[in-house]
């Protein structure tokens, strides 16, 4: 795909996520839309994937450390043909494939289940590891929260994958600035964020987390590091793409009202016409 | 039963997971820095490459495991049972059972038998937190015999699987050779008809010699095993519960969600008898030799011949 076709494929994946949150009356925009554009890379062009068979034993694994984004991975991986995008409609909607946070057992293309912060990354390591014990190529990636690398449990892990040299992780950090509570500077700054990853011997690659050609060289970079795992940071735009929740905090965790969704569906289809145009 | 001879049920851990792990190439082993103290050692020993020490880092540990066993790997998670049941409580539940994976938790240094380490390493609470993760298997073996059969039928089991073993030495009593484990059948060790005694981990050795002097009273005990917590075998406690009308629980740990509650559980809906939970009685541990603390606790032959008595005879 080229750059305009990333660009608008993403721009299906935003509106995906706004419909499902909408729909849903509840969930977390905000980190969605942030991560859309390197959720959208990775499953269209990265990673090794195939929607006809979810479980295939050499896929490449993404872990969703941040599992509160779950909207942002539905529509993904709709949008990638493992389930039907309209499907998105029953998020969180009781006996739904779809629940609020990822569950592996019940999500096609779901590799891990996750959505209690600082986990996941774990996870992505035992899978790198185990790639490594049995000569095995996948590569395994996981996207984090840069407020939810404030769990002790991320650090623990970040330990293990440089001591490990797992080469096969690449983790992203999406770095949209705002947790729940404020800034994440002033909430409990994690900065700098680079240094730490390099202090744990990590290859670490700062990006514009919305600029497809950087993204495309930090993975292609990752792909060619040898002996050590690495850590992307995305710079990146909470709520992205919708006029109205960019760079606010409180669309961190809520729903759209009606008149709002319209206005951002709105929005959505003026970025895609320019796209397109 | 033979008083002579005395194993650690860590030490039954270690050397099952060597046996296991030579006809299955799956068998990977975690540790968090203990592998000395949890037994591991030997696997590290016999296969280098398929032992992962984690450092000190249980959280992520249970999340390492969990991560590999979704690629079709079975790890053995090992740790103190503090540890690996307290300290990691909340990634064991959303990580591992949550998505129900097949990672197989070896808790080691349980109860009060830690010993002179006290209170903070003296876990006796960790059948209690595994007992509520949906899906979790829960164990607790009386020797050497049973703590090697339950790591090969964890093994063998898909699923997450929690056993729980001890510091130190207890005395072998399966060693016959009608002796067969299966994950959720408790065993029928003595018949009687007074009370019945259903006993778990190092407590059964000591249940079975307190039944030798309730005897001497005159107290015809019925001794069972109950080496799975969860799923509990209800069958049996309800069938020796109906008969004997009496039911006295002896565990190693807190009479607050352990064995005494499990078996509560089941008996509170049925009516059929009456129950009292011997075990540590809602209060943190201490410094002592194991036998020293086994016998604070009542948990010794002495203490429990003496409440069964008086629950009997009051």
């Amino acid at each position: 795909m080229n750059v305009s076709e990333l660009k608008q494929k993403a721009n299906d994946v935003r509106i995906g996520i706004v419909t499902a949150v909408h729909s849903a009356k509840a969930g977390h925009p905000g980190g969605s839309l942030s991560a859309a554009d390197i959720m959208t890379y990775l499953y269209f062009e990265e990673m090794n994937i195939d929607p006809s068979n979810p479980r295939k034993e050499d896929r490449d694994r993404f872990v969703l450390s941040k599992g509160h984004v779950a909207p942002a991975l539905y529509s993904t991986l709709a949008n990638r043909g493992f389930f039907p995008v309209e499907e998105l409609k029953t998020l969180r909607k009781l006996g739904s494939r779809l629940q609020g946070h990822p569950c592996m057992q019940e999500t096609p293309g779901v590799d891990m289940s996750s959505g209690s912060l600082g986990q996941g990354l774990s996870a992505a390591c035992g899978m790198a590891l185990s790639a490594k014990l049995q000569n095995r190529d996948y590569r395994v990636y996981a996207l984090l929260g840069d407020g939810e690398i404030q769990e002790g449990q991320i650090w623990e892990a970040a330990m293990f994958a440089g001591h490990r040299k797992l080469d096969n992780l690449c983790v992203i950090v999406d770095n949209n600035g705002l947790q729940i509570d404020g800034k994440i500077e002033d909430v409990c700054s994690p900065y700098p964020i680079t240094d730490k990853f390099r202090a744990f011997n990590f290859n670490v690659i700062e990006i514009d987390g919305h600029d497809f050609t950087q993204i495309a060289d930090a993975f292609a970079k990752a792909r060619q590091t040898k002996g050590a795992p690495t850590a992307i940071i995305a710079h990146t735009v909470k709520g992205k793409g919708v006029s109205f929740m960019e760079n606010q905090v409180s669309w961190h965790g809520k729903a759209p009202n009606d008149e709002e969704f319209a206005v951002a569906i709105e929005d959505l289809e003026r970025i895609g016409k320019e796209y397109v145009g | 039963m033979s008083d002579n001879v005395k194993i650690a049920t860590r030490e039954s851990y270690g050397n099952a997971l060597v046996e296991i792990g030579q006809t299955n190439d799956k068998i990977y082993v975690l540790d968090a820095d203990l592998a000395g103290a949890t037994k591991t050692g030997t696997f590290k020993k016999a296969f280098p490459e398929r032992h992962i020490d984690c450092g000190i880092a249980e959280c992520n540990m249970m999340g390492i495991a969990a991560g590999m066993a979704t690629t079709g790997l079975i790890p053995f998670c090992s740790s103190f049972a503090m540890f690996a049941s307290g300290r990691a409580f909340e990634q064991v539940r959303n990580s591992i059972g949550y998505p129900h994976l097949n990672v197989k938790i070896g808790a080691t240094h349980a109860g009060v038998t830690v010993g002179e380490d006290g209170a903070s390493h003296q876990c006796n609470e960790d059948l209690a937190l595994m007992r509520t993760i949906p899906g979790m298997v829960v164990i607790c073996p009386s020797d050497d015999i049973e703590a090697k059969a339950c790591v090969k039928a964890a093994a063998e089991y898909v699923g997450p699987v929690y056993m729980r073993f001890g510091r130190s030495a207890v005395p072998v009593i399966n060693d016959n050779p009608g002796y067969k484990f299966e994950i959720g059948k408790g065993i029928l060790l003595k018949e009687g008809s007074d009370v019945t005694i259903i006993a778990t981990g190092v407590c059964v050795s000591e249940a079975l010699k307190a039944a030798e002097t309730l005897a001497a009273d005159g107290i015809n005990a019925e001794v069972i095993n109950i080496h799975t917590i969860k799923p509990l075998d209800q069958d049996l406690v309800l069938a020796s519960a109906k008969k004997t009308g009496k039911v006295v629980t002896v565990e190693e740990h807190s009479v607050i969600g352990g064995l005494g509650s499990a078996v509560a559980d089941v008996l509170a809906q049925t009516g059929v008898a009456t129950l009292k939970k011997i075990g540590v009685q809602d209060v943190f541990g201490e410094s002592g030799t194991a036998a020293q603390l086994l016998h604070k606790f009542g948990l010794d032959a002495e203490g429990i011949g003496k409440e069964v008595k008086e629950f009997v005879q009051g």
